[in-house]
């Protein structure tokens, strides 16, 4: 017993040491290259530490100003930069106006509800398209690129979606957009790389397509799934131009994005669109506060799923960028 | 010689049509929703293209609208507004060439000779974050850092130096979205270039060395050409879209700054074409739009397989 766990504890040892070593390994300058100049170290970690700060600083003003109090606000003259008077009190007001609960309702069903339609979608497209000499499976894949590279343009688009009776429709901001040829092609591309031999082996045991992309293909592929995902949900959540071509004037119907257009830029003199497409309602100048709460809001559910997709995002972006 | 193996390998590839119809009709199957999505918004606005050459009236409809020939065309080329937009948009598309295309570059090469791991890992799950952030969300923040209130302006106040109010500055304004779309898309642009970086072989910098090439010549005769592919591949890309620079962005700023400034050709064909519902006349320049760009994808891919490239497929 005792022997055992010795020896089990001897092999974790050897392991982790081995692991060590092997960080060590990937971390470590080439034997071959100079060692570094003080000056060159010194102008990199300026860039470097320069270039995360013009990203993060912009992000902490605005989440510390939301959090403030209308006098940590005052005393600061504007966006506050060190924490002062904190109070959670803004997202209470925010979360008690039914226009951003509303949006923020309206936004999280169109992402979700969009996201999951394209993914469906894209998954059986790119699994149709995958399988090698089947029938057809090149004149579709022509069909899908050439609208890569032509289109009808935006005045036609329009009056196809408005003419199917999409204007003040929610399907008008989701259906048009709906299919990502791009993303097709990266799926695509992924399931073209699971390995023959489980497919036939599969096919063996009897299953047919369905079964496959469900029970072989989708598994092995989660990766480039969350990734696309992604991409589908940031567009859908994102997007904001479609609302001003369908949805102009029913404040009770628009997404976040549109809400936070209208919150802050419209406070700060920047109408950002038709003038006729703002309900006077929210003409007047929201508090600093709420303003950047709102923005906080359209952040978070970024900040929630970015962590767990992020490392995968290098692959997928190659797939595409190298085989599309 | 006789036993020479066949070209194809014999299979499947040989069955009648019928039969394979048979073996894959649920892959066809599977590619239904995608392909009716893409041929309801996609193909059929391509014969929507057709109201450009019509006095279109939406009342009427593509059917019955009175066919004009080029009348639209005629009046776009005669109108000055639209080459102010075809100014601003080529004028903005070259500053954005030069300022932003370099700034990826750089950014993967430096990060590129981080020795720590861990470093490079959080640089870069950073530097991705404003890819993912709206246009309205990017704006918003410049606006708060930049505009009239902003962060600068407060400090600048506060120390009695006049103001600068750089959000609303016609003259300024190509710098002020090149910085913008470097703010949100220059990390994101990395990603290509570490992946070509991490392909080029070790072996050739170890020689390279031990020929007591130092670090600068390594970079010139290594690193640069193990890039070129992709940096050529990227502005054959960049050329196809010059007429397409940010739409949103322009259309979220444009009153601040006046139309003067910000029309670009998408911008243009939305206010003329849907706000003003000269529907024909959007489209037409939004045909003019397309047609001139695909002349510049077909070009600079042309231009790439000159210079011995790939370009956007091999030749």
């Amino acid at each position: 017993m005792t022997n055992a766990l010795t020896v089990g504890s001897r092999r974790e040892k050897r392991r982790t040491a081995a692991a060590a070593a092997r960080r060590r390994a990937r971390s470590a300058r080439p034997p071959w290259e100079e060692p570094p100049t003080a000056v060159g170290q010194a102008a990199k970690g300026l860039t470097l530490g320069g270039t995360l700060a013009v990203i993060l600083v912009p992000l902490w003003i605005i989440v510390l100003t939301s959090f403030s109090t209308p006098g940590a606000i005052n005393r600061a003259g504007g966006l506050v930069l060190w924490p002062d008077g904190l109070t959670t009190e803004t997202y209470r007001q925010m979360l008690s106006d039914p226009t951003v609960v509303t949006a923020l309702g309206v936004s999280l069903g169109i992402t979700l509800v969009g996201t999951a339609l394209s993914m469906a979608v894209s998954i059986l497209c790119a699994y149709g398209l995958s399988r090698p000499r089947s029938l057809g499976h090149r004149f579709v894949l022509l069909l899908l690129i050439v609208t890569m590279f032509i289109s009808g343009g935006l005045i036609p688009s329009f009056l196809v979606v408005t003419g199917l009776g999409g204007y003040d429709q929610y399907w008008a901001l989701i259906l048009p957009s709906a299919v990502s040829v791009f993303n097709i092609l990266v799926l695509r591309a992924f399931y073209q790389e699971t390995s023959a031999e489980l497919i036939d082996a599969a096919r063996m045991d009897g299953a047919g397509d369905w079964r496959i992309l469900w029970s072989v293909v989708l598994p092995t592929s989660r990766a480039v799934t969350a990734v696309t995902a992604l991409f589908y949900a940031v567009g859908y959540w994102n997007s904001f131009f479609n609302v001003m071509l369908y949805m102009p004037t029913d404040s009770q119907k628009w997404p976040l994005q549109y809400v936070l257009l209208t919150y802050v830029n419209r406070a700060n003199g920047l109408p950002g669109s038709v003038n006729s497409g703002f309900g006077e309602t929210h003409a007047q100048t929201a508090p600093l506060s709420l303003q950047m709460a709102v923005v906080v809001l359209t952040l978070v559910p970024l900040v929630i799923v970015y962590p767990f997709v992020q490392k995968h995002l290098r692959t997928g972006v190659l797939t595409g960028a190298i085989k599309g | 010689m006789s036993t020479a193996a066949p070209k194809r390998p014999a299979g499947p590839a040989r069955l009648g049509w019928r039969i394979r119809l048979r073996r894959d009709k649920s892959l066809l199957l599977m590619t239904v929703p995608a392909v009716v999505l893409l041929l309801v918004f996609n193909y059929v606005p391509l014969f929507g293209i057709v109201t450009a050459f019509q006095e279109y009236d939406p009342l009427v409809g593509v059917w019955h609208s009175e066919w004009v020939g080029f009348d639209q065309f005629q009046q776009l080329f005669g109108d000055p507004a639209f080459w102010a937009a075809l100014k601003n948009t080529l004028y903005l598309s070259f500053v954005q060439l030069i300022l932003f295309f370099p700034v990826p570059i750089a950014l993967a090469l430096l990060l590129n000779s981080v020795v720590s791991e861990r470093i490079r890992n959080f640089f870069q799950s950073v530097v991705y974050l404003p890819h993912f952030f709206s246009w309205v969300l990017a704006i918003t923040i410049f606006q708060q850092m930049l505009g009239g209130a902003g962060v600068l302006n407060q400090f600048l106040r506060q120390h009695d130096i006049g103001t600068w109010d750089i959000m609303t500055n016609p003259h300024t304004f190509a710098l002020l979205v090149t910085s913008q779309a470097v703010w949100k898309e220059a990390g994101w642009g990395i990603i290509v270039f570490l992946a070509a970086l991490s392909a080029i072989n070790s072996e050739l910098y170890e020689a390279a060395a031990a020929d007591g090439a130092g670090r600068l010549r390594r970079m010139w005769h290594i690193t640069l050409p193990g890039l070129r592919g992709v940096i050529v591949l990227m502005l054959v890309l960049r050329l196809g879209n010059a007429l397409s620079v940010g739409f949103e962005q322009f259309l979220i700023q444009r009153d601040a700054v006046g139309h003067e400034a910000a029309d670009v050709l998408d911008t243009f064909s939305f206010y003329y074409g849907i706000s003003t519902g000269g529907y024909s006349y959007g489209a037409a320049a939004g045909l003019f739009k397309s047609v001139v760009s695909l002349l510049l994808i077909w070009g600079a891919n042309r231009l790439a397989h000159a210079f011995g490239e790939d370009g956007l497929y091999r030749r």
